[in-house]
């Protein structure tokens, strides 16, 4: 599958939502926990190496399950093949729980849940409609009980 | 640089909806080795848009995407083309290629430039805030109103102010939300007799599209990516972000005063 990758390496340049230095391993066979820079930019996950300024991987974040482990280490799946994880310790307990919240709400799904129930939570209590004034209100991705086909 | 392609095609190819789809011509990018061009050639495929990633496959039918243009930070164009309906996808930086497709008519085009422009994960967070922001004054002004003396001719207006179906103990709770994951019962969320009026037209205005995403200015060559350099164009995601099973339990106490309140009032009859 081709993809832009010019645009994803500048992308994995872009401020961060969340950065930090974290041993890291990738589901192969006899993959090791290694010290990688992870950055977390919109729904792409970047690991680089720490002396490197262009990633060695990118995970696109969509249908994806983070998994609190054992102490200090959260895990990543993808929904087709979750016996692949993707293996992060952190340094402390709280850092590993602050991935773990920022990765859950790190994927485009998530935020068109977030709308979808805040749209309805508006219009509940007051009655309309909060997309009509920005004339998105007819928008497929906005809409409630679309999905889940 | 890697990515985890078999997921990406996956999430691609299962049922979660599209937020647009159509066939749409591809034009062909040629290396110009010689001074003379090859002339230009399209080509059609299906594309599929889905959150900040379009997709295109090589049939309808096709069980993997042939290529994938992330979207974050683009820009959408009309086109000068010699084509008819033809728009661009661009990216800031110098030197990339811009992806040039034709649309069907004006309406698909128009249709897939909308789509296309508002596409960003950027942008959708925006929205979010703004939802977030309006939420969160919505019931302040409720709370207000709780506080606000009371006449008798205004408390009847009150009353059915808050026996409406509106202000029933939120059930729905999403549960866990993870990506992809989710166990949230949509069933739950429409209020009986929710209607999505909509009275599009006349001035309305999406929200202003977020600044371009540019190349963030401490990123010189050789230095690593750095962590969390100061957001010039844009935040990060704010720390008072609350996820919205806690937003949720927060609102849901306030309306059960609330309602505790209004029945109190009611055996006492309307003071």
């Amino acid at each position: 599958m081709r993809y832009n990758e010019r645009e994803l390496l500048s992308l994995a340049r872009q401020p961060a939502e969340k950065a930090a230095e974290i041993r890291m391993s990738v589901p192969k066979k006899g993959s090791v926990l290694k010290k990688r820079l992870v950055k977390l930019v919109v729904n792409f996950l970047f690991y680089f190496r720490t002396d490197e300024a262009e990633p060695i991987g990118a995970l696109l974040l969509e249908h994806c399950k983070i998994t609190k482990e054992e102490d200090n280490v959260f895990s990543i799946s993808f929904i087709e093949e979750p016996e692949r994880k993707y293996c992060f310790e952190c340094a402390t307990e709280e850092q590993c729980q602050e991935w773990v919240e920022a990765l859950k709400r790190a994927s485009y799904e998530f935020l068109r849940r977030s709308l979808i129930f805040y749209r309805n939570e508006i219009q509940k209590m007051t009655g309309k409609d909060p997309l009509e004034q920005y004339g998105i209100s007819e928008e497929a991705r906005f809409q409630l009980g679309a999905h889940r086909q | 640089m890697k990515l985890n392609e078999r997921s990406v095609a996956h999430y691609a190819t299962c049922d979660s909806p599209a937020d647009h789809a159509g066939f749409l011509r591809k034009r062909v990018e040629r290396h110009h080795h010689h001074a003379h061009h090859h002339g230009t050639s399209y080509q059609r495929r299906w594309f599929v848009l889905k959150g900040n990633l379009l997709f295109y496959f090589e049939e309808r039918e096709s069980r993997e995407p042939v290529g994938l243009v992330v979207l974050e930070g683009c820009t959408v164009e009309l086109c000068e083309a010699a084509e008819e309906f033809a728009f661009a996808i661009r990216f800031d930086d110098a030197g990339a290629r811009a992806y040039v497709l034709v649309a069907d008519g004006q309406a698909a085009m128009e249709a897939w430039v909308k789509a296309l422009s508002r596409a960003s994960f950027d942008y959708m967070r925006l929205v979010v805030r703004e939802l977030e922001k309006q939420l969160e004054e919505a019931c302040k002004s409720l709370a207000a109103c709780r506080k606000s003396p009371r006449r008798s001719s205004s408390s009847s207006g009150r009353k059915r102010h808050l026996s409406n179906p509106a202000l029933q103990p939120l059930q729905e709770k999403p549960t866990t939300l993870e990506n992809g994951y989710s166990t949230w019962n949509s069933g739950g969320c429409v209020a009986g007799g929710a209607s999505y009026t909509d009275h599009e037209g006349g001035q309305t205005k999406p929200p202003p599209l977020p600044p371009r995403r540019r190349s963030a200015a401490g990123s010189a060559t050789g230095s690593p990516a750095p962590g969390l350099s100061p957001a010039l164009l844009e935040s990060p995601v704010s720390p008072e972000t609350i996820c919205f099973s806690k937003l949720h339990n927060w609102y849901g106490q306030e309306i059960a005063v609330l309602r505790r309140e209004w029945q109190e009032r009611q055996k006492r009859g309307h003071p």
